[in-house]
C-alpha cells in the first residue's frame, strides 16, 4: 500500500464529505435538527451538473474548458440553493414550533421523496458523468500520482470552505447566523429576522452540497438517484465527529472519515467500508457525544 | 382478564381461518402471510417508537438477525436428518423462531445500551447505522459447519419454506397480546412515562434507562421472530432484504397508523401492504406516495391517520386508549 497515494485519495474524498457535512452542521446550528434530505440535495446537485454539462453548457463551450466547468458548478449550486430554500419553505417552516420528532419524520419523508422522484425523472439506471475536468496526471512518479481532478476537488473545496468562513465570520448575515445558533429567542429579540437567517442557511448549505455533488460526479463518474444516501450519512457522521453545529469541526470530521475510509479500503477490507463510518459514529456518541471540537451543552430542565 | 378473551377469540378465528387458507390462490395467500409478518414487525416497533417514544430506524437489522439465525437452525436440523414436517417440523420451527428472537433480543440489548444517552435524531441515525452494520457483517461473514456454507454472503441463503398462514397469524396475535398487555399493565406505564416526559418520569422514580433497554429488547425479540417467519416464507434471503429501506417501510406503517395505537398500526399494516401490492405495476410511484403521505401527515395530523382518539371511541372493547404524545 502506498501511504502517500492513499493520503491524497483520502483527502480528496474527505473534502467532498466535508462540503456536505458543512450543510448538516450549519442547519443543525440554526434549527437544531438533522436535515435528512441533505444527502439527496447532493444527489440532485450531481444530476443538475450532469444535465448542464451534457445538454446545455456544451452548446456554448467545449466540455472540459474552464468556462464550462465554472458554469456547471454555478448552475448546480444555484439550483441546489433554490431547492434547499423551497424544501425549508414548504416542508420545515410549517413545523417550526412542533416537536422534534415530527420534523425528523418530515425530513425522512422529504429525503424519500427526492430519491424516488429522482428515480422517476432521471431513471433508476446509473449514468456516466461527463468529463468536465480532465483526469490528466499533474504529478506522476513511482510512489504517487495526483491527477487534475484531485487537485480541483481539493482546491474548490478548500476555497468554498474559506468563503464560508468569511461569510460566517465577517458579514452581517453571518453574524446573524451565529447569533441565531447561539440563542434563537434572544436573537429574535435583538431584531434579527429568524426566518431570513434560516432560509439563508439552507441556501448556503444546499449550494455547498450542490458543489459537492458535481465534484463527486467528476471523481466517481457514475451517478444514480440513490447515490446521495451513503455519502449523506457519512457526511452526517463527519459532522457529529467534528462536533455538530461547529463549522471547522465539520471540515475536520469530513477529512477524518475520508481518510479512514480510504485507508480501510486500501488494506483490503473494502467490503467493510460502508460499516466503518457507522462504527465511528457509535464510538464517538458513546465516548464523546459532543464531538472532537464541539462544546458540551448542558441541558436545562 | 378481558384481553385473554381477546387472545382466545383471535386464536380460534385464526385456527378456523387456517382451514380456508388452502383454498386461496397461493399468490394472494403469500401476500396475506406477508401482511401478517408486517403486523408483527410494526406492532413490535410500535413498542419502541410509539409507546416508549424512542425513534428506531433499525428494525430490519433485528429482523435480519432473527431471519438468519432461524434459517441456520432449520437448515442445520434438516441437513442432520430431522424431518421438517409434522410434529418434529413444528417443534424445530418453533425452536428456530425462538432462537432467532433471542439472538435479535441480544442485538437489541447491544443497540439499547449505547442509545441511552441519545435521543431523537441521533438515536435514529445510530439505529440506522446498526442496521447497516448488521447487514454488512452478514454480507461478509463466512459461516461454515462441517463444510456446509450457511448464510451465503451476498449471494443469498436458501431457506426451507416453512411459514404458513397459521404460524404467521398466531405469532401476530401473540405479539399484539404481549405488547398491549405490557403497556397497559401497571409496570408498563413506565414505557409511556418515558415517552411523555422523561425528566418527570425520572423524578418520579421511574428507571428510564431500564425501560428504554427493555423496550429495545422486547421489540427486537419480536422483530427477530418476524424475521424468522419472513425468511421461511421466501425461498431465498439475501442481505439486501434487510436494508434500512425495509426499516423505513415498517416505520411508515407505525407513523401512519398512529404511534402508540396498536389498532391503528395493524390497520396501517394491512392498508399499506395492500397499497404497495396494488402499486406493484408502478413501483416508482409507491415510495413517492409514501413520502408525500409522511410529509402531509406530519404537517396536518402528526398523531397518525388513525390515532387512538378516533378508534378508541369506536372500539370500546380495545381497553383504555393511550393518548398520543405531545412531545
Amino acid at each position: 500500500m502506498q501511504i502517500l497515494q492513499q493520503l491524497v485519495n483520502g483527502i480528496s474524498l474527505g473534502a467532498i464529505y466535508a462540503l456536505i457535512a458543512l450543510g448538516y452542521t450549519m442547519i443543525y446550528g440554526v434549527l437544531r435538527f438533522i436535515n435528512f434530505a441533505h444527502g439527496d440535495v447532493f444527489m440532485v446537485g450531481s444530476y443538475v451538473g450532469y444535465y448542464a454539462a451534457t445538454y446545455w453548457v456544451s452548446h456554448f463551450f467545449p466540455v472540459g474548458s474552464l468556462e464550462s466547468t465554472v458554469l456547471v458548478f454555478l448552475i448546480s449550486m444555484s439550483v441546489c440553493a433554490a431547492l434547499g430554500a423551497s424544501i425549508e419553505f414548504l416542508a420545515y417552516r410549517p413545523l417550526r414550533s412542533r416537536p422534534k420528532l415530527t420534523v425528523l419524520i418530515t425530513a425522512i419523508g422529504v429525503s424519500l421523496f427526492l430519491e424516488y422522484t429522482g428515480q422517476l425523472f432521471f431513471g433508476p439506471n446509473p449514468r456516466g458523468f461527463p468529463p468536465i475536468i480532465s483526469n490528466k496526471a499533474v504529478i506522476h512518479s513511482s510512489s504517487i500520482t495526483i491527477n487534475m481532478i484531485q487537485v480541483v476537488v481539493i482546491t474548490v473545496s478548500l476555497g468554498l470552505m474559506l468563503l464560508l468562513r468569511v461569510i460566517v465570520m465577517r458579514t452581517k448575515i453571518g453574524t446573524a447566523m451565529r447569533a441565531v445558533s447561539f440563542n434563537q429567542q434572544a436573537a429574535s429579540l435583538m431584531g434579527i429576522n429568524i426566518s431570513r437567517v434560516i432560509t439563508f442557511t439552507f441556501i448556503i448549505g444546499s449550494a455547498l452540497a450542490g458543489a459537492g455533488g458535481v465534484l463527486y460526479g467528476t471523481m466517481y463518474p457514475s451517478i444514480e438517484p440513490l447515490m446521495g444516501i451513503l455519502p449523506g450519512l457519512k457526511a452526517f457522521v463527519a459532522a457529529v465527529l467534528g462536533g455538530i453545529g461547529n463549522i471547522p469541526g465539520a471540515a475536520l470530521g469530513g477529512m477524518i472519515i475520508g481518510l479512514v475510509e480510504t485507508f480501510v479500503s486500501g488494506t483490503g477490507a473494502s467490503t467493510y467500508r460502508d460499516a466503518i463510518a457507522f462504527g465511528i459514529l457509535i464510538a464517538i456518541l458513546v465516548f464523546k457525544p459532543s464531538g472532537l471540537l464541539g462544546k458540551r451543552e448542558i441541558e436545562k430542565v | 382478564m378481558k384481553s385473554y378473551t381477546g387472545l382466545l377469540i383471535a386464536v380460534v378465528t385464526i385456527i378456523g381461518a387456517s382451514f380456508l387458507a388452502p383454498m386461496i390462490n397461493p399468490y394472494i395467500l403469500g401476500r396475506i402471510i406477508y401482511i401478517g409478518i408486517m403486523i408483527s414487525l410494526a406492532v413490535s416497533l410500535n413498542l419502541i417508537n410509539g409507546f416508549t417514544g424512542q425513534f428506531s430506524l433499525g428494525h430490519a437489522g433485528f429482523m435480519a438477525v432473527g431471519a438468519y439465525t432461524s434459517a441456520v437452525v432449520t437448515t442445520y436440523l434438516s441437513t442432520h436428518g430431522l424431518e421438517m414436517s409434522g410434529m418434529t417440523g413444528t417443534i424445530s420451527f418453533f425452536v428456530a423462531l425462538v432462537c432467532g428472537g433471542l439472538l435479535a433480543a441480544v442485538a437489541g440489548l447491544g443497540v439499547g445500551i449505547p442509545s441511552l444517552r441519545l435521543r431523537g435524531d441521533y438515536l435514529a441515525i445510530v439505529t440506522l447505522g446498526f442496521n447497516e452494520i448488521i447487514r454488512v457483517i452478514i454480507q461478509n461473514v463466512d459461516f461454515k459447519i462441517h463444510g456446509t456454507d450457511y448464510i451465503g454472503g451476498a449471494r443469498g441463503f436458501s431457506v426451507l419454506p416453512m411459514t404458513t398462514f397459521i404460524w404467521v397469524f398466531l405469532v401476530a396475535a401473540v405479539v399484539v397480546f404481549c405488547v398491549e398487555n405490557l403497556v397497559n399493565s401497571t409496570y408498563g406505564r413506565g414505557f409511556l412515562a418515558v415517552r411523555d416526559d422523561e425528566i418527570a418520569a425520572e423524578a418520579m422514580g421511574v428507571d428510564t434507562t431500564k425501560f428504554k433497554v427493555r423496550a429495545f429488547v422486547v421489540g427486537a425479540f419480536f422483530a427477530g421472530v418476524g424475521g424468522g417467519l419472513f425468511a421461511h416464507s421466501n425461498y431465498n434471503i439475501t442481505p439486501l432484504d434487510f436494508t434500512f429501506l425495509q426499516s423505513i417501510d415498517i416505520v411508515v406503517i407505525v407513523i401512519l397508523g398512529g404511534m402508540g395505537s396498536t389498532v391503528g398500526v395493524i390497520l396501517a399494516a394491512i392498508v399499506l401492504t395492500t397499497l404497495s401490492e396494488l402499486l406493484r405495476s408502478v413501483p416508482e410511484y409507491r415510495m413517492i406516495i409514501y413520502s408525500l403521505l409522511l410529509i402531509m401527515l406530519m404537517i396536518s395530523r402528526p398523531q397518525g391517520l388513525l390515532g387512538p382518539s378516533t378508534l378508541g371511541k369506536l372500539f370500546k372493547f380495545w381497553r383504555k386508549p393511550v393518548v398520543a404524545s405531545t412531545d
